[in-house]
């Protein structure tokens, strides 16, 4: 009975520090979660890494980033290119181009932004020393190999393309023409950094300071980031709102949830549970807008069913897709059925005079027959089953089932890292399911980085000479109105080719709460926060 | 009996070990590379990789991964998330303290709401009102913890509007009772069962009917001879429930938006965060084996004629 009693206590104890503690941390609700009057709240998760605009390539990450820092251009919505920080971005020959900048314009720390600052900034960034995951976007400045050499160490730390001219011009001379470089660089991985930044990096990308619209005030992690609006912004599109705090939510339904309550004021993103009832929930705070991406089926050309396989197959395969059905019904008129290999509101696009993306199952069968058929009269669609994409590729299968009479599989990888994993090792079974999101709003980023022979997102392994001559000559055409005409000529021939088949353009679904309003979609599907009035 | 503590404590050793290694391997055995993965489907540079593969120590072979993870972990380092270059320290210390808060919550309402109900409706079995608790027990079992949580959310915060939808704070009492309450739900109605039938059980067993001959007052009869006799099995059930909760908290926490422990672990897994993986569901162990341990001496209280040397 002793050892019992002694337990007795021991229990109590027990119980009481529980309670104890438990009381201890109270109901210290407040903190640091409430938002500050005139502020704006959106949907938001945990970025991957620190926010470092030569180290973030991810949809939340970048968020933040681009409304932190202001690179030399930008975009308006429909994607058109206007200078930000720069005066001017001028060349004669598409090689050396020269950078004016905005005077006046300083950090959040009130350092100036000189042309030191970019040419300084984009050298650390391409180092290889410094592994920075977006130091490929500078690869085509002269002595980007001294810089990052394919084995070893770097020979210098400057790449010798780069040439500060005074206080507020550069140059920056290109290896190789490349007409459409202006458009590069509203990439925010051309932003630039202040001193501050070089004495500690990893500190920085846990409290950057930038030169855009918004200062950046705290990152709780896991919970929030808070950027105030800042008032030495020198732009034009200065922020009408008084800061924004970007909530996490491990699920989209539950910011749905707070949207609808008014508990949090946007979110750029509606899941499938609740995409049906948005417009009733909603009504016309429900915005639907294209933006630049898309989504295609590509066939991988090492695979049995594709091996030198004739075009026309995958013509007649694309024909077997009933595009406008599904992305009315199982899509709930988030995507519009592609008219072209780019996205319909990227500079350069052009609807293609053709009836290869329109459904005519008679057609369908009938060029597939005339290209011999496909080997085995199976494929398979590749996807990752964590990114929602099942159901309409279970429908884009029957679609090709019924119309075409080949049997189609969805081949399910269990994540994106499993499915990028077989695309890398060239496993690709028949075809997988490709989306792209415009790194910059040009017809050139949704052709030249998927389909040129070589290209780091080709994974199909498409190849073919004419395709990557005209390319080529796009590349040095003398200006960018000719480089987009050559890639548009490309474009005509890939249709011929077919080294993917186009579905849809993606869509922002876009709801926010009656406590702001003037919500827009960006050209990349964001919220454009700069313009969002809190009431 | 402190022998007997020091012994199970010491059994921790092995058995923690055992389990950061089985975790380890079946994180290393997960198809696909994090670091190739946070560079995403545009250009990279594979000796860039390379480098920071060096630098994490991913390119080391299994065995030797393991061994400084080990070391690093009797040095109080968990080591550092790939993505992001945060201790994993940091990011356990931000979300478990919000889900041991979320599960003792719900623990408290299990163990207070279930037993009362298990109680009454053993005292009383057979009759209406047991009856009504069968139905109302069957209820919860049958209905998937996300529909719970949905309904939930829907009639409580959109239809009385009491609360927000989701949480709009993870420390604050007042707004985890919600998801506590779907938290502890499933479990609520076992701890009802087990002990309705364990009561009505011992109602009519020779003890009872002894101390009502003696002539006892209902009160300790009740409170002392038959409650006692017939928590055990609710306290062995309790305990392991504990544990699962801990685990289980990860629909719940993603419903309400909860900022715990359940994010973190679905977020490691889908970006092959070994060490975070690893680190959380070590710590869920440890809980574990401390809860298994309690309730083991727990019997000791409740029935005298247990004892540990």
């Amino acid at each position: 009975m002793r050892a019992a009693r002694s337990m007795k206590w021991a229990a109590t104890a027990a119980a009481i520090a529980v309670a104890a503690t438990a009381c201890g941390s109270g109901d210290n609700s407040d903190s640091d979660e409430n938002k500050p009057d005139g502020y704006v709240s959106i949907f938001h998760g945990e970025p991957q890494r620190a926010l470092l605009p030569s180290n973030t390539n991810e949809s939340f990450g970048g968020y933040v980033v681009e409304n932190v820092f202001s690179t030399l251009v930008d975009y308006n919505e429909k994607g058109k290119l206007q200078n930000a920080n720069a005066e001017s971005v001028e060349t004669d020959d598409s090689k050396t181009w020269t950078i004016k900048l905005k005077k006046g314009w300083k950090f959040h720390n009130g350092e100036d932004v000189t042309a030191e600052s970019y040419v300084k900034a984009w050298n650390w960034y391409a180092n290889v020393k410094n592994n920075q995951s977006n130091s490929a976007w500078f690869e085509q400045i002269k002595g980007y190999e001294d810089v990052h050499p394919e084995k070893g160490d770097p020979k210098k730390d400057e790449m010798e393309g780069l040439k500060v001219v005074d206080d507020h011009t550069f140059t920056v001379e290109l290896s190789e023409r490349v007409s459409y470089f202006n458009y590069m660089l509203g990439y925010s991985t051309f932003a630039p950094v202040p001193e501050a930044f070089y004495k500690d990096p990893k500190a920085f990308g846990q409290k950057p300071i930038g030169n855009g619209p918004y200062k950046f005030e705290k990152w709780n992690h896991n919970k929030l980031i808070q950027v105030a609006a800042w008032d030495g912004y020198k732009g034009s599109d200065k922020p009408k709102n008084k800061g924004i705090q970007f909530k996490n939510y491990s699920t989209i339904e539950g910011a749905y949830q707070d949207v609808l309550s008014g508990n949090l004021d946007a979110a750029d993103q509606v899941g499938p549970k609740d995409r049906p009832k948005r417009k009733q929930d909603f009504g016309n705070r429900s915005i639907d807008k294209p933006y630049a991406g898309n989504t295609t089926i590509a066939p991988a050309f090492y695979a049995k069913p594709f091996k030198d396989v004739d075009p026309k197959v995958i013509q007649g395969l694309s024909m077997a897709i009933d595009r406008d059905t599904i992305t009315k019904t199982v899509l709930d008129g988030t995507a519009v059925p592609a008219k072209s290999f780019v996205p319909a509101n990227v500079e350069g696009f052009e609807a293609l005079d053709t009836d290869v993306l329109s459904y005519n199952p008679k057609k369908a069968k009938q060029l597939i027959k005339e290209g011999g058929g496909v080997p085995g009269n199976k494929i398979w669609i590749q996807f990752n089953a964590d990114g929602g994409h099942k159901e309409w590729i279970t429908s884009v299968c029957d679609s090709i089932r019924k119309a075409a009479g080949v049997e189609c599989l969805a081949d399910s990888k269990p994540s994106f890292e499993t499915d990028l994993k077989e695309r890398d090792a060239d496993n690709v079974k028949g075809t997988y399911r490709a989306g792209w999101l415009g790194d910059y709003p040009l017809n050139i980023n949704f052709l030249r980085d998927l389909y040129r022979t070589g290209a780091d997102a080709n994974y199909g392994r498409f190849s073919d000479k004419e395709v990557d001559g005209l390319f080529k000559d796009g590349d040095k055409a003398a200006d960018l109105d000719a480089a987009v005409k050559d890639y548009q000529k490309a474009e005509d021939k890939l249709l011929q080719e077919m080294p993917a088949i186009p579905l849809w353009d993606m869509t922002a679904s876009i709801v926010h709460s009656e406590h702001v309003k003037n919500v827009k979609a960006n050209w990349d599907g964001h919220i454009l926060l700069r313009d969002v009035i809190a009431k | 009996m402190g022998r007997y503590v020091a012994r199970r404590l010491l059994q921790m050793i092995p058995v923690f070990i055992g389990s950061t290694a089985l975790i380890f391997c079946a994180m290393y055995a997960l198809p696909g590379d994090p670091v190739r993965t946070m560079m995403g489907e545009k250009s990279y540079d594979p000796a860039q990789i390379a480098n920071i593969k060096a630098d994490l120590g991913l390119d080391l072979p299994l065995w030797h991964q393991y061994w400084n993870y080990l070391t690093g972990l009797f040095q109080g380092d968990f080591g550092t998330q790939i993505a992001s270059g945060r201790p994993v320290s940091e990011v356990i210390a931000d979300a478990l303290p919000v889900t041991i808060q979320l599960t003792l919550y719900s623990f408290a309402i299990i163990v207070v709401v279930g037993i009362a109900l298990g109680l009454l409706g053993g005292l009383r079995a057979d009759t209406w009102v047991d009856r009504v608790l069968l139905v109302f027990t069957m209820l919860l079992i049958s209905i998937p913890v996300f529909v719970l949580g949905y309904i939930f959310q829907y009639f409580f915060a959109f239809e009385l509007q009491w609360v927000t939808p989701t949480v709009q704070s993870s420390d604050s009492w007042g707004q985890l009772t919600l998801p506590a309450v779907v938290l502890a739900g499933l479990s609520l109605a076992y701890v009802v069962r087990l002990t309705r039938t364990s009561v009505a059980e011992n109602l009519r067993s020779d003890f009872v009917r002894t101390a009502v001959a003696k002539g006892l007052p209902r009160r300790r009869v009740v409170g002392i001879h038959l409650m006692r006799n017939s928590l055990i099995p609710v306290v062995t059930f309790l305990g392991t429930e504990l544990g699962a909760l801990l685990a289980g908290a990860v629909v719940t926490e993603g419903i309400f938006n909860v900022h715990g422990i359940g994010n973190v672990i679905y977020q490691s897994l889908m970006r092959l965060e070994g060490a975070t993986v690893v680190g959380v569901v070590s710590l869920i162990v440890i809980l574990y084996l401390a809860t298994s341990l309690i309730v083991d001496l727990l019997y000791a209280v409740l029935d005298p004629r247990i004892r540990y040397a």
